[in-house]
């Protein structure tokens, strides 16, 4: 299942006349296997969305559940073994360990998760091979293109195999014909059944995706279908 | 991948912290050894001088008013017409608790007597006992074997004229001189040493003791304990401990021990604090890595683990090498503080590394603990903001 339902969710910032608000009472539903784009000018409040979504960053007011789960009523141990279950991020700047090599990197979501080092490898050697990277497990981050690594980055995202896949500007730092594969890649992991949400300025990924958000000022401005 | 393999990982990434780190324990950690291998070398070094000292427990008899002195220490009262000690009480020391602790036993009768018209005093003693409890005597001659064999301080033998093989009649017997003492600035030199069962029949005193010593001196052996326990056993003897002699070093090494813990102390404090700030370096720098660590899952006491791992691994490696260090340090400091004692006898004390290595982890792990804190307070969110 893992639908996403947002209530009247409201972050802010600061207090005073200082307090800004970064999401304002926005109220959305995501089903299982949407593929979702998050549109808006800088500063409208998609990465205060997304890592509300992602479990990260508590609203000021309004409820975020996953299957009916309220996932801010949780403890900090309860949503950070959402986050592990449930949450695959793949951050803009990649964010890969550069003293880790490939496979490690893929592997650090497994390390808390109590399988055979064996097991661990042959799912970061899995997941690599699915984002087109096999045979490289053993070269280190800075020893690959920007393009493999924001792969890299989607093979953790996807190792210990989490329903929902955060990607806050996943294409950011690459150039169009690799940011074109990193969606295609995005687009085949959703055809398997993982829900992707997906920050992005670009309107031609955006497209991508079967339903666009348009945030303006923190507010949804509205939810269309991108087809 | 484990938070082991983690935490290696990232000790291998920056090796100069963890350099820095290990660096501030090992210092802290090869002083405390240093410190205190040496206060107990040094110790060691006066508990060899004292068993080559001898006697160091005197037994004498009660008394109300006379003075005597040996070895030009005040010894309280004994005279040579006062009641003496039976010899066979004295086989009640050997029941005593510490009675393992008694090297040897050493009766004495004193008495007059007069050789060649001087006057001298005659001491009947166990040869084989004070063998052990005069160390330093050097015999020109033998030791006698016999009751028929005396042997001549050096004073006696020069005022006497009396050289080794002389024989002389003393009330009555004729002894002969199998040995003569060589000069050892101590009373001894004036007195005749003669067998003890052939001085108590020549002094009329069968059976019957002036005093006895006792040499019980090794490095663990409670000579105050013993003490009392012989005491007890002999409640018409005052028995005394020797201590004279070694208490006033023993007070400097008590001393010195007190300002080595003081300094050592000080030197691990500051040791804890160059772990603490560069584990806060270290986390700060790491803000970002923690916060995609949370965003995987990684819960607070994970990242605690991480760094605490790091911590323990660094100060496990402090606590082997600081050992180490420790004992090097003293091998090469000792000779500064002894005459050579010791010098060889510097080993390794399982008790002691052990202790010194989960002392090393407790600082190293003790001091890292507010900076994981802090790492596992990180706001996940905060943390990814900073990318």
């Amino acid at each position: 299942m893992n639908y996403i339902d947002a209530k009247n969710l409201v972050k802010q910032y600061g207090t005073g006349e200082a307090t800004v608000t970064a999401v304002n009472d926005i109220s959305l539903r995501i089903d299982p296997g949407e593929f979702v784009a998050i549109m808006g000018e800088s500063g409208s409040g998609k990465s205060t969305l997304l890592s509300m979504m992602g479990g990260l960053n508590s609203p000021t007011s309004g409820r975020f559940l996953v299957d009916g789960v309220d996932v801010y009523a949780l403890s900090s141990d309860e949503r950070a073994d959402f986050r592990k279950k449930s949450i695959g991020f793949v951050f803009q700047s990649f964010h890969l360990l550069p003293y880790l090599t490939l496979a490690e990197n893929v592997m650090l979501p497994l390390a808390i998760i109590d399988i055979s080092k064996k097991k661990k490898l042959a799912a970061a050697t899995d997941a690599l091979a699915r984002v087109g990277l096999p045979g490289k497990v053993n070269r280190l981050p800075n020893q690959i293109s920007g393009g493999e690594q924001e792969r890299v980055a989607i093979a953790r995202a996807i190792v210990n195999r989490p329903p929902i896949i955060l990607a806050d500007e996943p294409t950011g730092n690459l150039d169009r014909r690799t940011g074109a594969e990193v969606m295609k890649l995005l687009t085949t992991l959703n055809h398997e059944g993982i829900t992707v949400i997906i920050v992005t300025h670009s309107n031609e990924y955006a497209h991508c995706a079967r339903r666009l958000i348009r945030l303006l000022d923190g507010r949804l401005v509205n939810g269309e279908l991108a087809m | 991948m484990t938070l082991k393999t983690i935490a290696f990982s990232n000790l291998r990434r920056r090796k100069a912290r963890a350099i820095f780190v290990l660096a501030g324990l090992l210092i802290g950690v090869s002083t405390v050894v240093g410190l205190i291998s040496l206060v107990q070398e040094m110790k060691n070094d006066i508990n060899h001088k004292l068993e080559m000292y001898g006697a160091n427990i005197l037994i004498v008899p009660k008394t109300e008013n006379l003075s005597f002195t040996y070895g030009g220490m005040s010894l309280g009262g004994v005279s040579f017409d006062m009641k003496e000690i039976r010899q066979e009480e004295l086989e009640k020391i050997k029941t005593i608790k510490n009675a393992t602790n008694v090297a040897a036993l050493g009766p004495m009768v004193l008495g007059q007597v007069t050789i060649g018209g001087h006057r001298v005093l005659m001491a009947g003693v166990d040869f084989t006992a004070t063998q052990i409890l005069r160390p330093w005597w050097n015999v020109k001659g033998k030791i006698p074997v016999n009751g028929e064999s005396i042997i001549l301080g050096a004073e006696v033998s020069r005022v006497s004229g009396l050289k080794l093989g002389d024989k002389v009649k003393i009330k009555d017997k004729e002894l002969s001189v199998t040995g003569i003492l060589e000069t050892a600035g101590s009373q001894d030199d004036g007195l005749v040493f003669a067998p003890l069962s052939t001085a108590q029949i020549i002094l009329g005193q069968r059976n019957r003791i002036s005093m006895a010593e006792v040499a019980a001196l090794c490095s663990g052996c409670p000579i105050p304990e013993m003490v009392k326990q012989i005491s007890d056993v002999l409640p018409n003897a005052n028995v005394m401990a020797i201590q004279q002699v070694v208490k006033g070093r023993m007070e400097t090494i008590s001393h010195f021990q007190k300002f080595s813990y003081v300094v050592s102390a000080l030197v691990l404090f500051v040791g804890c604090l160059m772990v603490l700030v560069t584990m806060i370096g270290s986390v700060r720098e790491r803000t970002v890595e923690i916060g995609i660590f949370r965003a995987m899952g990684f819960r607070k006491s994970h990242v605690i683990r991480i760094i605490l791992l790091e911590a323990g691994i660094v100060a496990a490696v402090a606590g082997i090498a600081g050992y180490f260090a420790g004992l090097g340090a003293t091998r090469l400091l000792l000779p500064l503080f002894t005459e050579g004692h010791g010098l060889g006898a510097i080993s390794l004390d399982p008790v002691m590394a052990g202790a010194v290595f989960i002392a090393s982890i407790i600082l190293g792990i003790g001091a890292s603990l507010y900076p994981a804190l802090m790492a596992s307070r990180l706001d996940p969110n905060e943390a990814l903001r900073a990318l």
